[in-house]
């Protein structure tokens, strides 16, 4: 026996500890990956910011012609968070009707419902473009966009420019169609999290269904509904191919919108637009990284809050059904 | 006499107050419902055209050919779905082992601060947008070789793919008994004989729904792939040449202002959109039933929000 035991003990190699180094390593891979991103980023874009300073991010002009290279991602940040707010202004509302449809109907109709909106998101995004520029973009440009300009063109200034299909308008409702499916399934975990009881004791009071839900669960699940919505928007600003298809790729001064049939381009656009053209010589691939760099500085500010408030909610949920 | 008349006041008041309090429940149902309408309206619009449209571009020309001349109509798109296997498969060759392994590190040995921060972080890099994962293997690969590569891409890929991986392997494992694992223990095994024999083999249903719905996740991926492989009309030669993929090949062809091209387009969507939703419900009309398996996609719906 002695000798067994001390055999074992004794062994420099030892596969568990190797199995373990393993799992560590493969676990400790996205935090190299996260830090090695960010910095080859930062030295990658250096030479922008170098050049430019700060007035890369507030700077509205864009050139890459040789010899008048100038750069400022301006109206791409613009462009990003006017149609991530527009898709959130008409996504959220229709999400959480959907996940208040999907988490009070009975289950025959509900698990097939959130399984269909589910598939919405399993379409991926160059899809959603192709749909968008040769179906959706028609019909909307027609029946939405130029009543809504015949009417209040004159009067009101979001209704100003010609419609034309490819503008901020079209991109931010495929966008909003996009980010259904995250925000109604987050939704729907979150609300579910509510206890049995916070429910009955509503009806119990002689609460409607409706007031059922605005006294026990929107108060409960609040948290978690905007940490589903933040998680919407997160996705809503990096999101390209649908985007760069519908959105009609204006540089510079013009992609500033001056309403909601202009033109204009986010920041993940003009990167897919001009990435491949851009030479790694001159200031403009610089440029481009830089503008990465801010769009996954605000992506990522935006996830980790709508992480922290989601987790948190669903922590509440386990505390609350176990006591 | 006046109480009577109190009485019936406050009944015709409570008659007032409950109807006006249906009504409201009423049109909060019917705006509810039609939410789920205009949600489910787009699903059905995308699926009817890409199949109307895209069944007559459909054909083992369309299939297996390289594209024709720009705008002729003619040639097809096999280098793209060549292409798109190609890197798909080489991406899951890169992405599921780290994922199944930091999987198993969250799973098995994540009860401790490091564990949560990759939790953590894991969770964060998920939504990461694509196109800059897709501008670090450029810069990492493209930038140092020189030259566009297959590798950039299907790197680029694996980043999507082996967080996802990761969590759904993580939830798999969580679900096998601890039980399991204490019987291994008892039977004298070594940990790693106990995970690699007996746990993973008790959750390998959950990990590969993970593994399937990651896959058609990165197959419809198109934002990495420009600045990777590029896109190119011929068959794959090697890996230091640019290559086809579908979605880019979509891409192309709904920039052309032919209607040609256009019908092609479509061709392609379907060809992708069959591998993917086919993937998809496989995975899920296959395995629904399996307890682990719901875990993991509810896991998804949590943490992916749906997205996969």
């Amino acid at each position: 026996m002695e000798k067994v035991f001390s055999k074992k003990n004794d062994r420099k190699f030892d596969p568990d500890k190797i199995f373990k180094m393993g799992a560590v390593v493969a676990g400790c891979f996205v935090l190299v990956v996260i830090v090695l991103l960010v910095f080859q980023l930062i030295t990658q874009s250096y030479p922008i910011w170098e050049e430019n300073g700060l007035s890369f991010i507030i700077g509205t002009d864009w050139n890459a012609a040789d010899g008048r290279e100038s750069f400022g991602a301006l109206p791409y940040i613009v462009g990003t968070l006017v149609t991530s707010a527009l898709a959130m202004a008409i996504g959220v509302p229709l999400s959480i009707g959907i996940a208040m449809f999907i988490s009070d109907a009975p289950k025959k109709i509900g698990a097939p419902l959130g399984f269909l909106v589910e598939l919405l998101a399993a379409v991926p995004s160059i899809i959603y473009g192709l749909w968008g520029l040769y179906v959706f973009r028609e019909f909307f440009m027609n029946s939405v966009e130029k009543p809504l300009h015949n009417t209040f063109g004159d009067s009101i200034w979001l209704f100003s420019g010609t419609p034309f299909g490819l503008d901020i308008f079209t991109a931010s409702i495929i966008l909003a169609i996009m980010i259904i499916p995250t925000v109604s399934s987050v939704a729907r975990e979150v609300m579910k999290a509510v206890p049995q009881q916070q429910k009955e004791a509503a009806y119990m009071l002689g609460a409607t269904k409706w007031e059922m839900f605005k006294l026990a669960i929107f108060p409960y699940s609040k948290t978690g509904l905007i940490g589903a919505s933040i998680l919407g928007l997160g996705r809503a600003v990096g999101e390209t191919m649908a985007v760069t298809m519908l959105i009609g790729n204006a540089t510079g001064l013009n992609a500033i919108p001056g309403s909601l049939f202009d033109p204009s381009q986010t920041m993940s656009s003009i990167i897919a637009n001009e990435f491949v053209e851009a030479s790694p010589a001159g200031l403009h691939l610089p440029a481009l990284i830089g503008v990465a760099l801010v769009l996954l500085g605000i992506a990522m500010v935006i996830n980790v809050i709508a992480h922290l408030l989601v987790t948190r909610m669903l922590k509440v949920k386990e505390g609350a059904i176990n006591t | 006499m006046s109480s009577l008349e109190k009485r019936q006041e406050y009944r015709a008041l409570f008659k007032q107050n409950v109807q006006k309090r249906l009504i409201v429940d009423k049109i909060v149902r019917i705006i509810i419902i039609s939410c789920v309408i205009a949600a489910i309206i787009p699903l059905g619009s995308i699926l009817f055209e890409v199949f109307k449209n895209g069944i007559a571009a459909i054909s083992i020309e369309f299939l297996t050919e390289i594209p024709g001349s720009v705008g002729s109509g003619t040639g097809g798109v096999g280098p793209a779905i060549q292409g798109t296997l190609i890197v798909v498969g080489l991406a899951s060759l890169i992405g599921v082992p780290i994922g199944v392994m930091s999987g198993i590190f969250l799973s098995e040995y994540g009860d401790n601060r490091l564990a949560r921060s990759v939790r953590f972080f894991n969770d964060v890099f998920m939504e990461f947008p694509s196109i800059v994962l897709g501008i670090f293997a450029f810069l990492v690969i493209v930038l140092v070789l020189g030259h566009f590569s297959v590798w950039a891409g299907a790197f680029a890929l694996s980043l999507i793919m082996f967080p996802i991986v990761a969590r759904t392997t993580e939830e798999s494992l969580k679900m096998v008994p601890i039980t399991y694992r204490e019987a291994g223990t008892a039977l004298g095994l070594r940990k790693w004989v106990v995970t690699m024999r007996i746990v993973i083999a008790a959750a390998k249903e959950g990990m590969v729904t993970g593994v399937m719905l990651a896959v058609a996740r990165i197959g419809g991926e198109t934002a990495p792939l420009i600045m990777t492989i590029l896109g190119s009309s011929l068959f794959f030669a090697n890996m230091n040449t640019p290559m086809d993929a579908l979605p880019l090949r979509i891409w192309r062809l709904s920039m052309l202002p032919y209607e040609s091209a256009q019908l092609q387009g479509w061709g392609a969507a379907l060809v992708l959109i069959f591998i993917i939703l086919g993937i998809n419900l496989g995975v899920r009309t296959l395995v629904l039933h399996k307890k682990e398996t719901m875990q993991i996609l509810k896991t998804l719906k949590e943490k992916v929000g749906g997205k996969n």
